[in-house]
Order: C-alpha cells, then sequence, then structure tokens
C-alpha cells in the first residue's frame, strides 16, 4: 500500500469496483480499500438485477447467474396471485459473491490497487477539502493522501458523514431487512413472486427470488416506521413457517435498504458517495445495483477530468451528481413518490386491485395494463399519479 | 445505554445509518458503540431486523 493515491475508493462492492475500473482506465492511481477480508461476501442483496442494468457496463457471463427471470408473481394480503409476464425486460437473480469478486477484477486489471481488511477510520481534511483517509490496514493505523475520495462505503456510510454531507436516512424511508439464502423448497423458476399488504410486510414486501433447482432467496424488507411494533423477523419467520416449513436455512443475512430520495448532493470538496452510501436505491422496488453501478462509473469518470483538470473542489465533482440526476436519479424521485402513493394502498385496496387485475387475461397483461387496473380501481390514485408524471 | 446481543449480531450496519450522532462502529466482525455520546433514541434498536440491540431496562 502506497502513502499516495490519485483516488481512495473506500469499498468493494458494485460501485466502488466500477468508480476504480473507470479511474483507472483514465490513468490514474487508484486504490480501492475494502473493510472485509472479501470483496463481495458477506452477501447482503437479494440479488435481482434487470439485464441492461448490467450489460451496459460488461458483458453477462453465465456464471454470475442463478436464475433467468422471465416473470413476475405479485400475492395480495388475501393470498390472490397475479402473474405478470415480462415483455421486453429479461432479470437475473445473480451470484452476487461470484458477481462482486468479476467486478474487482476488472478494476484490478484496468490498474487500481485493492486492498481487503482495510478499514478506513477517518479521513484527512484541510478545511473543508477532503485530502486522503486514515487506514487501519491488517491492524496497522497509516495516512494516506489523495486528491478525491469516493465513498462506496455502504448503507453505513461514514465517509459521508465525516465529509459533513447529510446522510441521515428518515426512518419511514429505511428498510429493515432480512434474508434466508433456502434450499429443499418447491419454488416457481423463472418467477420473481412478492407478497404484499400489512400482514406479510408493512411499508415494504416479501420476496421469493429463485436461485437454481429448489433454492431460492426468501427475505422481506419492512419500512422503519413498523419495525419497532414487530421485527422483520418475526414476520419473516411467520411466512417460513406457514409456507416452506420443511426449508433449511443455509445463509442469514441482513441488512438495511435506503428506500428514499437520492441524495441531493452526494459531493463535497475532494469527495463523491456512490450507491447504497448516497441512497441509489430504487425506492420502490429497494433495487441499487443497476444503479451504483451507473453511478461509480460516473464518478470514476468525472474523477478523470477532475485530475486532467487539477481540480478537485466540490463545484468541479458536481458534473457527477448532474450526469447521476439525468441517467436516473430522476426517476428515482419519481418513484419515490408513487411510492409514498402506494403506500397509503390498504389492504383491502390491494385485493381489489389484484381482483381487477385477475380479470385481465394472462396474455394481455403487461406492467402497464395491471397499473391502470390498479388506477380504475383506485380512481384517487389518478391523481396522484398524474401529480408524480406531471412532476408536481 | 444501549447493549448488544454480540453473538447475534451479524453487523450489516443498519444501526449505524440511523444513529443521529454516529456513535456506532461496526467493522468485519465487531460493533461498539461509544456510551458518551450516545442520545438513547432507541433507533437503531428499533430498525435491527433481528432484535440484536436492547435497552438496559429491558430483558
Amino acid at each position: 500500500m502506497k502513502t499516495n493515491y490519485d483516488v481512495v475508493i473506500v469499498g468493494g462492492g458494485p460501485a466502488g469496483s466500477l468508480a476504480a475500473r473507470e479511474a483507472a482506465k483514465g490513468g490514474l492511481k487508484v486504490v480501492v480499500l475494502e473493510k472485509d477480508r472479501d470483496i463481495g461476501y458477506p452477501v447482503r442483496c437479494g440479488e435481482a438485477v434487470g439485464e441492461k442494468g448490467v450489460t451496459q457496463f460488461t458483458p453477462m457471463r453465465d456464471s454470475w447467474i442463478a436464475e433467468k427471470i422471465t416473470s413476475a408473481t405479485l400475492v395480495s394480503p388475501n393470498g390472490s396471485q397475479v402473474d405478470v409476464k415480462f415483455q421486453k425486460e429479461t432479470g437475473y437473480i445473480l451470484n452476487r459473491r461470484i458477481f462482486d469478486y468479476d467486478l474487482s477484477r476488472e478494476a484490478a486489471e484496468a490498474g487500481a490497487s485493492i486492498f481487503t481488511k482495510a478499514y478506513v477510520k477517518g479521513l484527512i481534511k484541510n478545511q473543508s477539502a477532503v485530502q486522503g483517509v486514515c487506514v487501519d490496514y491488517l491492524g496497522k493505523e497509516s495516512q494516506i493522501n489523495c486528491k478525491i475520495v469516493i465513498g462506496a462505503d455502504g448503507l453505513a456510510s461514514r465517509v459521508g458523514r465525516w465529509a459533513g454531507l447529510n446522510t441521515l436516512v428518515r426512518m419511514k424511508d429505511m428498510e429493515s431487512a432480512l434474508q434466508y439464502s433456502v434450499s429443499n423448497v418447491n419454488v416457481k423458476s423463472n418467477t420473481m413472486v412478492m407478497y404484499v399488504g400489512n400482514n406479510y410486510a408493512p411499508g415494504g414486501y416479501l420476496w421469493v427470488f429463485p436461485k437454481g433447482d429448489k433454492f431460492a432467496n426468501i427475505g422481506i424488507g419492512i419500512s422503519g416506521k413498523y419495525s419497532k411494533e414487530k421485527s422483520a423477523k418475526k414476520y419473516l419467520d411467520a411466512f417460513m413457517q406457514k409456507e416452506y416449513p420443511e426449508a433449511a436455512i443455509l445463509t442469514t443475512m441482513c441488512g438495511g435498504v435506503p428506500c428514499a430520495k437520492p441524495m441531493e448532493k452526494p459531493v463535497g470538496n475532494g469527495v463523491m458517495l456512490v450507491g447504497d452510501a448516497a441512497h441509489q436505491v430504487n425506492p420502490m422496488t429497494g433495487g441499487g445495483i443497476a444503479a451504483a453501478m451507473k453511478a461509480g462509473w460516473i464518478a470514476g469518470q468525472v474523477a478523470v477530468k477532475a485530475c486532467e483538470k487539477g481540480e478537485y473542489s466540490e463545484k468541479q465533482l458536481n458534473a457527477y451528481p448532474k450526469r447521476m440526476f439525468k441517467e436516473f436519479g430522476k426517476s428515482h424521485n419519481l418513484f419515490y413518490k408513487i411510492k409514498e402513493t402506494t403506500e397509503k394502498l390498504s389492504d383491502d385496496d390491494l385485493n381489489s386491485i389484484a381482483e381487477k387485475v385477475l380479470s385481465i387475461p394472462f396474455d394481455k397483461r403487461t406492467l402497464t395494463s395491471v397499473f391502470k387496473a390498479a388506477v380504475f380501481k383506485k380512481p384517487s390514485m389518478i391523481m396522484d399519479v398524474i401529480k408524480v408524471f406531471a412532476g408536481v | 445505554m444501549i447493549l448488544i446481543k454480540e453473538n447475534l449480531c451479524d453487523f450489516c450496519g443498519t444501526c449505524v445509518a440511523v444513529c443521529p450522532p454516529d456513535c456506532i462502529e461496526v467493522r468485519e466482525a465487531s460493533i461498539t458503540i461509544e456510551d458518551e455520546s450516545c442520545i438513547d433514541c432507541d433507533l437503531c434498536i428499533e430498525i435491527c431486523p433481528i432484535e440484536v440491540l436492547y435497552g438496559e431496562n429491558e430483558n
């Protein structure tokens, strides 16, 4: 580990690896500091992603794919199942452990240095400008100076806090999540199943994502607004007991998902935040892989430009949020508004929407027709939806 | 004061993300809460998916 780099990236997930790859490709001296002993492990993710979310940055590899997803089933509070076939879009349930590892290898092959078991304890600052990090690497503390720090340090980002950025997520927008990877379960192949409603998952949803023969990720996210009364674990265990009592739980993982609006200002002097650290998660679905990759990709390129100019101010780095909002930030803001509308639906509303959708023949059931049916059943949603699309 | 069932913790860091005074540190396999700066807001207890944290008067 050297004492000087152009860019220090804190965190070796997809956001950090894409940022590292792009910055290294642009000729910068880059180091990735990962606090854990492994890149990509422990996995804390449902592992679902849309095809294009990945393939716009790197070709999809067979070893990353646990299951191809071509349809979704929504289960309403009274147990009605609504199947929706994907039209053009294809999804995947990934093997994040292999996926993250390979993205990290791409960064290394582009020239980035990568260290695991490297815990960043603080930032080196000159006035408000971030100029490096203090790192504990294998029990030895040292300082690394740099021009730009990229905080890809996930949900629990402290880089942002140390830099003075507002990273706090409101409790209602923080999903308290828990997932089991289970074997010996009979699940529909190529189909992601999502259970909605207060009895399954208040302010969130419960998912069953197939991962190959008789294997699945079964998880839940509930809003922090409700987790005080009853924890995510209690909800998920009750579901498992009822639906999959024979399942063997091979992995237990938990975490939080910031289903908030993307951070308005994920930059400061000499610092950028990407991925979960900047709340770059689709607030409707909780999916964050594609957004994290895109943000890392942009931030890496913005770092290259900044170093070419020798200018690392917030003003210079603002090119990153500007592009980010254009690419996905604005649509995440829209999804946030839709989320605010749908979270007002009662279990009865959801049941009657499901009933209406079931009257549409399966081969005519597209996401658009489902949406139309939902609006038809709940006319007050029309105004909300108009407001969302009109940007009011 | 917040207490921790450390052998049950998954070190996921969700508590860190909601802690207003930033007094929780989670590393690969350790969690520490600085009692002096803790404001006893209990948000960490509320958000923990697996009920690892608890107040000193509970349990």
